[in-house]
């Protein structure tokens, strides 16, 4: 079975509840059949009113939305036939789970046969199958969660929607519930829109990420690049942790530009930049930064250490660097004896390729 | 750690086990003490009273005690022929001492209740046994009145012996024990209450379902609207709630009387004719509208409470489940409002099925309930032991309902917050 392009099809899309602002301005997504799509972006940035409106909550102010290439917007929800994974998890109190699970077969009009059969198969594959008779209430929280995964799934739907569904869990459980829920995509090959504004859990799970801010979709890409190349200083900002330097751009040619900070100058990769004048952020992950580099590096500069944090497999250290007193260094727990004491000068370096400059914040 | 340690001691020396005990001990009578006015306070206005009027309503020593040696004699009399000379004698000595203290009057009047056409002959006995002489009682007492000689009112004396008496239950539902002891209703004219209990029943019955059918989509509204607007139809909601009863019942006589605004409308929207307006008041409708009207918050309150708590997303599972709006709703929202509504409804039934001031205002004569009636013999009759009788039947009636109900419904599911 070839998958198909744009299974999921967003154009030109705007919802507006008031009349007077836009929460989603002019939305363009494509997913393809069987991926795995996390939308991802602080809150109020429109991802869940995205996910309303696939699922028919609410309609589309202006645009369409289509689904295997047949526009949506006026099939009620019911009619959609997609799977939704509610944030409080949505199961209904007074039913079983087995009832909970029957519930979208049963209104389907299956046999009974059926719907034993396809509940049982349900029910083991979120590895719950002896707690078919159970109420939600009775059932820890990942447990209830996992029920309502089932539920989504078991009535075979082309898309199933996951809003937040992990937020309610603690840390430990969480994790193990994107493991889990990741090996379900892969094994039904089931399309899966996801929301979430844990970028850690975005990263984990998805094969895309759209990045939202502001009713727009920032960035879509796969999650290495979405970290390693962010297009702008608010994905950059968004997804994992980020030393900035604002400045101006005094030099550009292919590949590499002079930035000129207050105190002294960086070499940077040109992202978003394009001609000498123009203001920036540059954008260096605290990993690509290194102490006491052996090699060359394209620069090469002296920072004071503020504070040193202690995290077991690395140490946070915190600089003043190039009037940066925000600057961030992960060292890596290693045999390697730096001297990182506070208040002693140490040497950092970075290529420029890592140093991205880009759009001013 | 060993678990030979030993018992565990406090810094003094006692066992923790015991301290912790009397502290507990403490605890509890402190929170006895604290409830202590509100058991005090319930046992002298609710159980004493009912107890008072249980004891009233089977209460039956006046003929008891005015005959009591009529009665010792009376032991081994087994009813099928007259009675024995003791008897007759032990009656003459009762009788004559109510005929001297100016009481036999009670006596005729009850014993009047057992058989028909006593009060004469005991009105003569007592004129003509002045003359009576010592010895052979029997002879004298029959010559009097040939009734006396009627096995059937020496039983009907007898059947007043027992001091205590279940015949005001019996009358509460028309029925009655005749001279057989045997248990019959009353001539079919004369079946009063049976039609009362029927109709208070009937009428709580339906004020109940109107104020369902009406309180449910207002709780539903007022539970998924915004909070602004949500605060607002609370209140007008509650207004009437606090309105004084009297009020809103004097207002629904205003509305609903003939010349009243109601009918005028009618009249002038064309829906009636002058000439023929329908008669809305001191019937079983104003007592339906004016009843509905009172009680509705009864039932939007409680439903209000529990449709809060549901959760809008699981309507929304529902749908997207593939129900459709009327299938997710039968299936889901509403099965998760049955505790309110098994509240609202036991709430407004019971209320509903001993009310008082509004049948009595636009009741009318077809419109009335049981209340009204218990209100009558209190007030007019003076029959309380009646009264007593009937009020403990509506209280058990109550009972056995909330006993059904949570058999049915299960009273843990009641939810009214």
């Amino acid at each position: 079975m070839s998958k198909k392009e744009d299974f999921v099809k967003f154009d030109k899309v705007d919802k507006s509840y008031d009349g007077k602002v836009l929460v989603v301005k002019d939305l363009n997504l494509d997913i393809k059949e069987g991926e795995f799509v996390t939308m991802l972006g602080p809150s109020g940035s429109g991802k869940t009113t995205c996910l309303m409106m696939l699922a028919g909550f609410e309609t589309p102010t202006n645009g369409e939305i289509y689904l295997d290439k047949n526009p949506i917007s006026n099939i009620p929800p019911h009619k959609r036939g997609i799977g939704m994974v509610f944030q409080n998890y949505a199961l209904f109190p007074h039913m079983t789970v087995f009832e909970n699970l029957a519930f979208p077969l049963k209104v389907r009009k299956m046999s009974q046969v059926d719907i034993e059969k396809k509940v049982d198969k349900a029910l083991s594959m979120v590895s719950l199958g002896g707690f078919a008779n159970r109420m939600p209430g009775q059932l820890s929280g990942g447990q209830q969660q996992r029920v309502a995964v089932a539920r989504a799934l078991v009535f075979d739907p082309s898309v199933v929607l996951m809003d937040e569904p992990l937020g309610a869990l603690d840390k430990n459980l969480r994790e193990s519930m994107q493991y889990e829920i990741k090996h379900i995509h892969e094994s039904i090959g089931v399309t899966v829109v996801y929301v979430t504004h844990d970028q850690g859990e975005a990263l984990t799970m998805s094969n895309r990420i759209a990045v939202f801010n502001d009713g727009k979709v920032q960035q879509l890409s796969s999650p290495d690049k979405l970290y390693e190349e962010p297009v702008n200083s608010f994905v950059a900002e968004f997804i994992g942790e980020n030393n900035t330097f604002g400045g101006e751009v005094s030099e550009i040619s292919s590949g590499t530009c002079r930035v000129k900070l207050e105190k002294g100058e960086i070499i940077a990769n040109p992202i978003s930049v394009k001609s000498v004048g123009e203001k920036t952020t540059v954008s260096i992950r605290p990993e690509r930064a290194l102490i006491n580099p052996k090699d060359k590096m394209d620069n090469n500069q002296k920072g004071k250490i503020e504070e040193v944090i202690y995290h077991g497999d690395h140490t946070r250290v915190r600089l003043n660097l190039l009037g940066n007193s925000e600057f961030i260094l992960k060292v890596p727990n290693s045999s390697q004896n730096l001297d990182i004491k506070l208040g002693n000068e140490i040497n950092i370096g970075w290529n420029s390729h890592d140093a991205r400059a880009l759009d001013l914040k | 750690m060993s678990s030979e340690t030993g018992k565990i001691l406090t810094t003094d020396g006692i066992p923790l086990e015991e301290s912790l005990k009397q502290s507990e001990k403490k605890n509890k009578i402190k929170a006895f003490l604290l409830v202590a006015p509100l058991l005090l306070f319930l046992i002298i206005t609710y159980m004493i009273p009912i107890g008072d009027m249980f004891s009233r309503s089977i209460d039956d020593k006046m003929v008891t005690n005015m005959l009591p040696k009529t009665y010792k004699a009376m032991e081994n009399w087994d009813g099928k022929e007259l009675p024995p000379e003791e008897v007759f004698e032990a009656f003459y000595l009762d009788y004559k001492i109510l005929v001297n203290n100016k009481t036999a009057g009670k006596l005729q009047t009850q014993l009047n209740y057992e058989k028909n056409g006593f009060k004469s002959v005991l009105k003569k006995l007592a004129r003509k046994q002045k003359k009576f002489e010592e010895g052979n009682y029997k002879e004298q007492i029959m010559k009097v009145h040939k009734r006396w000689r009627n096995v059937e009112y020496w039983r009907a004396i007898k059947r007043r012996a027992p001091s205590y008496t279940y015949s005001k239950y019996l009358k509460g539902i028309d029925m009655y024990s005749n001279e057989d002891g045997k248990i019959v209703q009353v001539s079919e004219d004369r079946r009063i209450h049976r039609i009362l209990w029927i109709r208070t029943v009937e009428v709580a019955f339906f004020v109940t379902l109107f104020c369902f059918l009406m309180a449910y989509p207002i709780a539903h509204l007022l539970a998924t609207l915004p909070m602004k607007y949500s605060n607002l139809l609370m209140i007008c909601v509650l207004l009437p709630f606090w309105t004084s009863l009297l009020v809103r019942t004097a207002s629904w006589m205003i509305l609903l009387q003939q010349q009243g605004i109601v009918n005028d409308f009618f009249v002038w929207i064309g829906l009636v004719a002058d000439d023929n307006r329908p008669e809305m008041m001191y019937n079983k409708t104003g007592t339906y509208v004016a009843m509905t009207q009172i009680l509705l918050p009864f039932m939007v309150l409680p439903l209000y409470s529990v449709m809060k708590t549901i959760s809008p997303s699981l309507m929304r599972a529902g749908k997207s489940l593939g129900a459709t709006p009327a299938t997710a709703f039968f299936k889901v929202y509403f099965p998760l409002t049955i505790p309110g509504i098994g509240a609202g409804c036991l709430l407004v039934f019971i209320l509903a099925i001993g009310y008082y001031i509004t049948p009595a205002l636009v009741g009318g004569a077809s419109g009335t309930l049981i209340s009204n009636q218990i209100a009558y013999h209190m007030k007019s009759t003076l029959d309380w032991s009646f009264a007593s009788a009937m009020g403990l039947m509506l209280l058990t009636g109550v009972l056995v309902i909330y006993w059904i109900y949570n058999k049915l419904v299960g009273v843990d599911n009641i939810k009214l917050g």
